[in-house]
Order: structure tokens, then sequence, then C-alpha cells
């Protein structure tokens, strides 16, 4: 399969170095299409025409337009999403000046905007890209109370403007050691402060919001950064993402969202497994852990297999790159899916949570996450299963474009 | 565990003890076995004594004796037990902060025998490791081969020289690791200049040995660390050095030339970029990949790339886990990976075994499926580089001491409530199936 596949698109990739351009016509053809729409087709036809899906169907069903670059892979997905990253912030090199996703001068800081620090030429962008990943929910990183908001973008684009989906999407928030100061005068330091010092703000932010809502034209209270952020929370525009790992900090989090009658979504969570009944009653998406974080620390309790137990007992799931402070400086979302596959989880069911689940919880479903006729042109060509260690991404194309024809 | 250890006693009396080692022959059949230093065999024979390969063929070239336990393994797929060239588990401290260069500090004095690691290490397949100190000093003291054949304390665990000592080399390091305000190296002139001057005194320090011969009073007083360091002039000891960028690996086989020490190149990151000058020096490396370059300047041209380019340039290649930087469960993934990115399968799956084997001098005890020597190996379920693919069971010295269908091996494996926490002391019978 692999063998017979290689070659024939090697060739069309090579052709294809002298002709990309943006918004080509493009037509994928798939011995497996797996649309994430609908049940997977074999030799399936994908027409993209002016960077949105055009056409899908079994060969049979589609014409072909003339003068549409064809590309041949064996096994076609939507383009990947990455449920969580810091990918853009945190740079390649991990020195002071490319690492962007905390600020430590203070605990919470709901403020701090993905669009102002996202770098869109990172090379770890342009290395997720190579495995097929099209889109990231990317942002501040875990680490302080609240560290900052968190932005969806497509991995190609040379500016800001160019890649933003959702400038504003959620609002980081840690519940975890991870989150907690050493030494005397420094705040919080302990798990029972840091819970005082979020509800107290967000006490504050109510107040600031009625304030705002009862005052008269002429007498509203002074813009504030923070608070207003912290408003749209209270009014359910946009989550909180709470990492938390420890059963206890999970149990935290549930608690505050069920005080503020806010929109959580639960990160990394690698004891979730011991509080089913709890997340369950509770409604939230979870976006666990990357399956090969290390064991270590407040996740040394983490598993293989959390993806598949929760999302086989009805918790609505997404996966993740995370947060990585040392190496790998990123983590390729299609790996980690791969594990949780070998691990309980179906094909189908680990493929949607790096595709269309991953584009539900985000609410960009309409745009992404699966192959359909309206939605974003944006593709990934394996020479296999997707899965599989020794497969290959060939081809990754956002809006119709081409942006990575490496043999990864 | 004075109840325990009665009861022990009484399985050995009771002949109930099954996964000690055996004096019995134990016969796995049906297996396809990967055996590295041949060609693979379809339905093979595995025959197992005394802690020892007893042959390893088709069912037509291998007798069975009646008297053998047999082990169903059809289906199945049989290869060496894993050999991990680099590896932290054990809660380890090597050398401190005090100096760069600090040779007398064994590993051996700081491995916690009980640490999960070595359960999770384990369940990945691995059954020799060499346990090391980090790379935050030009040289950071003496490593230790370790069987993971279980035990209660690191005496149960070390595999022994002919005089019963621990086996081990020296761990070295270059690059920006090491790197610090004095008195540890500001540059890597600075580096190579510590090192150069250490190694003359231990060369000072061999020669006055030497010249004193028998007479006593002759004797340079007892310097543990010179000591050490006159293994490696010996070439009794063999050095491990962490190295990234391509320059710095040039400067560890000069400084090798110099010297004349035996050494095995770790990391490579950019081996790539000398393979043909490596190759030349034939200089062995351990090479390491994880998901994506970068994490610091000197890792930004990490890329999978690196053990297949050097595999063509004729260098000989294994793969490390540096556990904890990856997991020890994904030791079979690295090669995997590595056969992603141009390595042959075959190469993969040596540098995972044979290759590492001989890296720590052990190639003619463990890391290939030969008569004579350790049965130590992995029962997969299915191709070794497979992402679905599990393993099954472990052995080490004829001994199982992973098996994924008990409750407790399975929590080590995929993870879960417990898995961090430091293992239960080992009692000598007392194993997995009698504890159910």
């Amino acid at each position: 399969m692999i063998t017979r596949s290689i070659p024939i698109t090697v060739a069309i990739f090579l052709a294809s170095l002298v002709t990309t351009v943006a918004h080509a016509q493009v037509v994928v053809r798939g011995r497996t299409v797996h649309t994430m729409s609908g049940p997977s087709i074999s030799n399936g036809v994908i027409v993209i025409t002016d960077g949105k899906i055009s056409q899908v169907g079994p060969a049979n069903s589609v014409t072909i337009p003339a003068g549409y670059r064809v590309l041949d892979a064996e096994v076609v997905t939507p383009g990947l999403i990455d449920a969580h990253a810091t990918v853009g912030l945190s740079g390649i090199l991990n020195y002071k000046h490319d690492q962007d996703q905390l600020e430590h001068s203070a605990p919470i800081q709901p403020e701090l905007r993905a669009i102002d620090a996202y770098n869109t030429q990172d090379e770890l962008v342009t290395w997720i890209r190579s495995f097929g990943v099209t889109t990231v929910h990317t942002g501040h990183a875990p680490g302080e109370a609240i560290s900052g908001q968190t932005m969806i973008a497509k991995t190609f684009g040379n500016t800001i403007g160019d890649v933003t989906l959702v400038e504003s999407a959620m609002i980081a928030t840690t519940l975890s050691p991870s989150a907690l100061k050493k030494g005397k005068p420094k705040s919080p330091g302990t798990r029972g402060k840091l819970m005082a010092i979020l509800r107290a703000k967000l006490i504050k932010a109510r107040e600031y919001q009625q304030k705002l809502i009862k005052a008269e034209a002429d007498k509203k209270p002074d813009r504030d950064l923070a608070l207003e952020t912290l408003a749209r929370v209270l009014s359910r525009e946009i989550p909180l993402l709470i990492t938390a790992d420890r059963a206890q900090d999970i149990a935290s989090a549930l608690r505050l969202a069920k005080e503020f009658d806010i929109d959580i979504v639960l990160d990394s969570a690698a004891e979730a497994y011991l509080l089913i009944d709890e997340i369950k009653a509770a409604g939230v998406w979870v976006i666990v852990h990357p399956a090969m974080y290390r064991a270590v620390g407040h996740r040394k309790n983490q598993s293989f297999e959390t993806a598949a137990t929760l999302k086989h007992a009805g918790i609505r799931i997404a996966l993740q790159s995370g947060y990585e402070s040392y190496v790998p400086k990123v983590r390729v979302v299609l790996f980690e899916a791969a594990i949780a596959a070998a691990n309980g989880l179906t094909f189908d069911e680990a493929l949607a949570s790096i595709t269309i689940d991953a584009a539900r919880l985000l609410g960009v479903d309409e745009r992404i996450g699966s192959i359909a006729v309206g939605k974003d042109g944006d593709l990934a060509l394996y020479d296999g299963d997707p899965f599989e260690y020794t497969s290959h991404c060939i081809g990754t194309i956002i809006n119709g474009r081409m942006v990575s024809d490496k043999i990864r | 565990m004075r109840f325990l250890l009665i009861v022990c006693v009484l399985y050995v009396h009771t002949g109930c003890a099954i996964s000690h080692a055996q004096s019995d022959v134990h016969a796995f059949t049906g297996a396809t076995l990967i055996p590295v230093s041949a060609k693979p065999i379809v339905d093979g024979v595995l025959l197992v004594e005394n802690g020892r390969i007893l042959a390893v063929g088709s069912q037509v070239e291998v007798a069975i004796p009646p008297s053998a336990v047999r082990h169903d393994a059809s289906g199945k797929i049989i290869m060496p037990g894993l050999v991990c060239t680099h590896n932290h588990i054990g809660g380890i401290g090597g050398a401190d902060r005090t100096g760069p260069i600090q040779p007398d500090v064994r590993i051996y004095d700081s491995i916690n025998a009980r640490d999960a690691g070595f359960k999770r290490t384990v369940a990945g397949g691995i059954t020799t490791v060499n346990i090391m100190p980090g790379s935050g000093h030009l040289l950071s003291g003496q490593t230790i081969y370790v069987k993971l054949r279980g035990g209660n304390t690191i005496d149960d665990l070390f595999i022994r020289d002919a005089d019963g000592k621990p086996t081990g080399g020296i761990k070295m390091a270059n690059g920006t690791n090491s790197r610090r305000d004095a008195p540890f190296p500001g540059t890597r002139a600075k580096s190579a200049s510590l090192i150069r001057d250490k190694y003359i005194k231990a060369q000072a320090y061999r020669r006055k040995r030497e010249a004193a011969k028998d007479d006593l009073s002759k004797l340079p007083p007892r310097d543990i660390g010179l000591e050490a360091l006159v293994e490696v002039l010996e070439g009794k000891r063999i050095v491990h050095h962490h190295t990234h960028r391509h320059d710095d690996i040039m400067t560890v086989i000069r400084l090798a030339k110099e010297f004349n020490f035996r050494v095995v190149l770790h990391h490579v990151s950019e081996g790539w970029k000398v393979a043909k000058e490596i190759a030349d020096a034939g200089v062995p490396c351990s090479v390491i990949l994880v998901d994506s370059p970068g994490g610091k300047l000197e890792a930004r041209e990490l890329l999978l790339k690196c053990p297949g380019i050097l595999e063509k340039a004729g260098v000989k290649v294994a793969l490390h886990t540096d556990d904890w930087i990856t997991d020890g469960r994904l030791f079979l993934r690295m090669a995997a990976m590595a056969v992603r990115a141009g390595m042959s399968r075959a190469g993969a799956i040596k540098a995972v075994t044979l290759a590492g084997a001989e890296m720590l001098d052990l190639g003619d005890r463990v890391g290939s499926l030969d008569v004579g020597k350790d049965a130590d190996f992995i029962i997969l379920s299915g191709d070794p580089l497979s992402v679905y693919t599990k393993v099954l069971e472990t052995w080490v010295e004829g001994k199982k001491v992973f098996d994924r269908s008990y409750p407790q091996d399975r929590l080590y494996a995929v993870g879960g409530y417990g898995a961090g926490n430091e293992t239960q002391p080992y009692f000598c019978c007392f194993d997995h199936a009698e504890g159910q």
C-alpha cells in the first residue's frame, strides 16, 4: 500500500512546487476518505473550489472539473484540529525571547490576548502543519491562576489577520500546583488560596458587569480590561479553560463553574477517570492531556486509556498537544491521538477527537472539522493508516492551498 | 512482611514459584522469532533453561524435550528484551553543584529500586538499562548497567563483572547543559580544556600506579575519581557522552582520540550533518528521537531522519529513551519513528536491542536470541513497529517479570490510579500469580 502510493505522490508534489498558488482549484482523490460527516468513502473524490469544498463523494459520483490540479493519497482526512496547544507562543528555541505563553507578573491576567503574541511563522507551527494539523486552539499556557486568553488559528498564513478564526476563544485558568508560588511573600501558595483569589476576581467582575448594565450612559465605570474579559465569561460568551489534573483540582473546577453559573472546559484532567459521574453531571467537555505526557508530579497517575474511559462513559472529549516546557517543544496531536486509538478509542473516535469533535468543542464546526460541501478546503493526506507509526503525512491543504508537501 | 517471607518459603518447597529462575526447560512455540542476529523465524521454537537460551530455531530444527514446560505463543512475536543505553529511572542523583567534573560519584549509590519507573520500563519490554547521572556537568559520574529482573535493592539488579562488581561507564557531556557560573565552564573551549586537564592528571596517576608496581610505599594516595578515569584510559569503562551540535560531536571525537578512550556518542542530534566523519572515526551513536525539534538551540535540528542517515553512512546506531525525557513504554515507538524517517526496519530493531548491548560491552550476554545468552525476551501481540502492538510479557533470565494480563502489571503498562507510586518491596518467590 505504502510503497505503491509514495512514488506517484512524490512525483505530483515535485511538479507542484512550481505551481502552488493561493486558493488553487484542487481535486484530491483518496483510496479511503474519512469525511467525518458520514461513513468513510472508498475511492472518494473531493473538489475544492476557491478554498471551499464544492463536491465530495465516490469517484463515480463526482465530476472532476477541467484545469484542476489532482492529488492522490491512500487516506484523506479533514485537516486536523489541535484542541489545545501553546504553539506559536511557546517558540522552538525555548529561550526567554521566544516564550510568550506565560506572564508571571501577576497571577490573574485575563486581559492578555493570544493574538498579540502568536507567531504565525514559528518553525513549530510549520512542523505540526507538516503532519496534517491545519487548525490550532492555542494561547496562554497553564501555570498562573488565569494566564490569559486563547485563540483559534489556521496553521498557515503570513500575519495574524490571515490565520485567525476566533480572536478570543477561552480564558486559560489553572487549578493545579503549577499555578502555586513558592516563597513567603508570594501568592497564591496553596490550593485554597488559589480558589479564593479566583472567586474574588469573578465576584468583582460580576459587580463590574452589573454596574455596566445598571449605570446611566454617562456614569459607566471606567474600562477595566481584565474585568470586562471576565464579564464575557460570566455572560457565558466564552468559557474558562481550566487545567486541572488531580481529582480534587477537577472537583474545584466543577465547583467554580457551579458557583458562578459559567461554562468551563476541563483541560488535561489526568485523574478524570475518578470523577466520571461528576463530570457527566456537569456536562462539560474534557480536552484530555496528551497521552504521551510524562507521568510525573500531579500527573503521575495519568493513563493512556483516559480518553477512551471518558468517551465510553458518554463524556465529550477532544485531544490536544498541550504545553511542554522542555522537549518535545511541541507535540503532534496526530501522534497523541494514535496512542489513544491504540488504547481503547476506536479509529473513528480517535479521528473525531482531532477533527469534528474538536471543531464542535471550539464552536467552529460550521467551517471546519469534516469533509462536507461548503466547508473550508482543509485536508490531510496520508500514505496509510494515519495513526500508524510508520505511515507518512504526504500533504496538507488549507483553504485549498497546498501548505506542506513534505513526506513526514 | 514476616508472614510473606514464610509464605515465600512454602512456595519454594511446594514448587509453586513458577516465575522463579527455573532449572527445567521452557519451550515457547508458534511465534515468529526475531533473533536480531539472524533473519526472523516463522513458527519458531525458543528453548530456555536455567535463565539462558538453550535453542532458537524452526519447529524442524529444534527438538523440544518431552519434559519441557510448553508456552503456546502462536500468532505472537518474540524478540530479545530491549536494551536502553541511556536512562534516568530510579529517582537518581549524580554529581552535585560543587564542580563540573566528578568521576568519584557513582549513580549506584543513589538508586531507588522501587521507583515506578522500573515497572513502566519493563512494561515497555526493556530488560537492560544503563542508568546514568544527568548532563549538567562535563563529567557527572559513573553509570551502572542494570537488569530489570525485579529486586528489592539496586544490588539485586546491577550486572556484575567477573569479580562480582557493578558494570558501568562514565557519563560526560558538552554543549550548553554543562555551561554555567564558575567553577563550571562558561564556553565550549573552556569545557574541553577542563576535561583535557583532568584526563592528563589521570594519565599521570596511572603512570605513578604502574611505576609503583607492588611497592605499596610508592603508590600514590587513593583517589576514587582518578581511579575511575584510569579505568576509562584502560578501556575498561566506556565514556557515554551527551552531545548535540555537529561541532560538539567532533570535539568528543577529538578528545577520544587524544586520550584513547572508548566512547559512545549520545543524543547526537546533529549527527546527520557529520555522519561520514562519525563513520570514519568508527564511533558508535546512541540517538534519541523526540516528536519535534527544538526545546533549546542545540537541539533545533534534532530530526527524525538522523538514525537513518547515520545507518546509511555505516555508523553503528542504537536508540535510547533518556527516560524521563521519553517513557520506557514507548521505546519501540522510537524505533518505528526512525523507520518512518528512513531507517531500515532491521536496523531499527537492532538499534533497540543488540546495537545497544554492544555499546554497553554486553553484546555477548544480551541483545539477541542466541544460544547461551541470557534468556531476556519479550512476547508481542504483533509487529514490533506498530502502534497497535502490545508488549504482552517480558522475561528476564528465564523469569517472567511483566505480564499484561495481570491487573497490577497492566496498571503500570497503561497508567491509572496508583501507577505513579513506589512499588511494593519485592519478595524472592512472591510473584504476580501467587499474589492474586
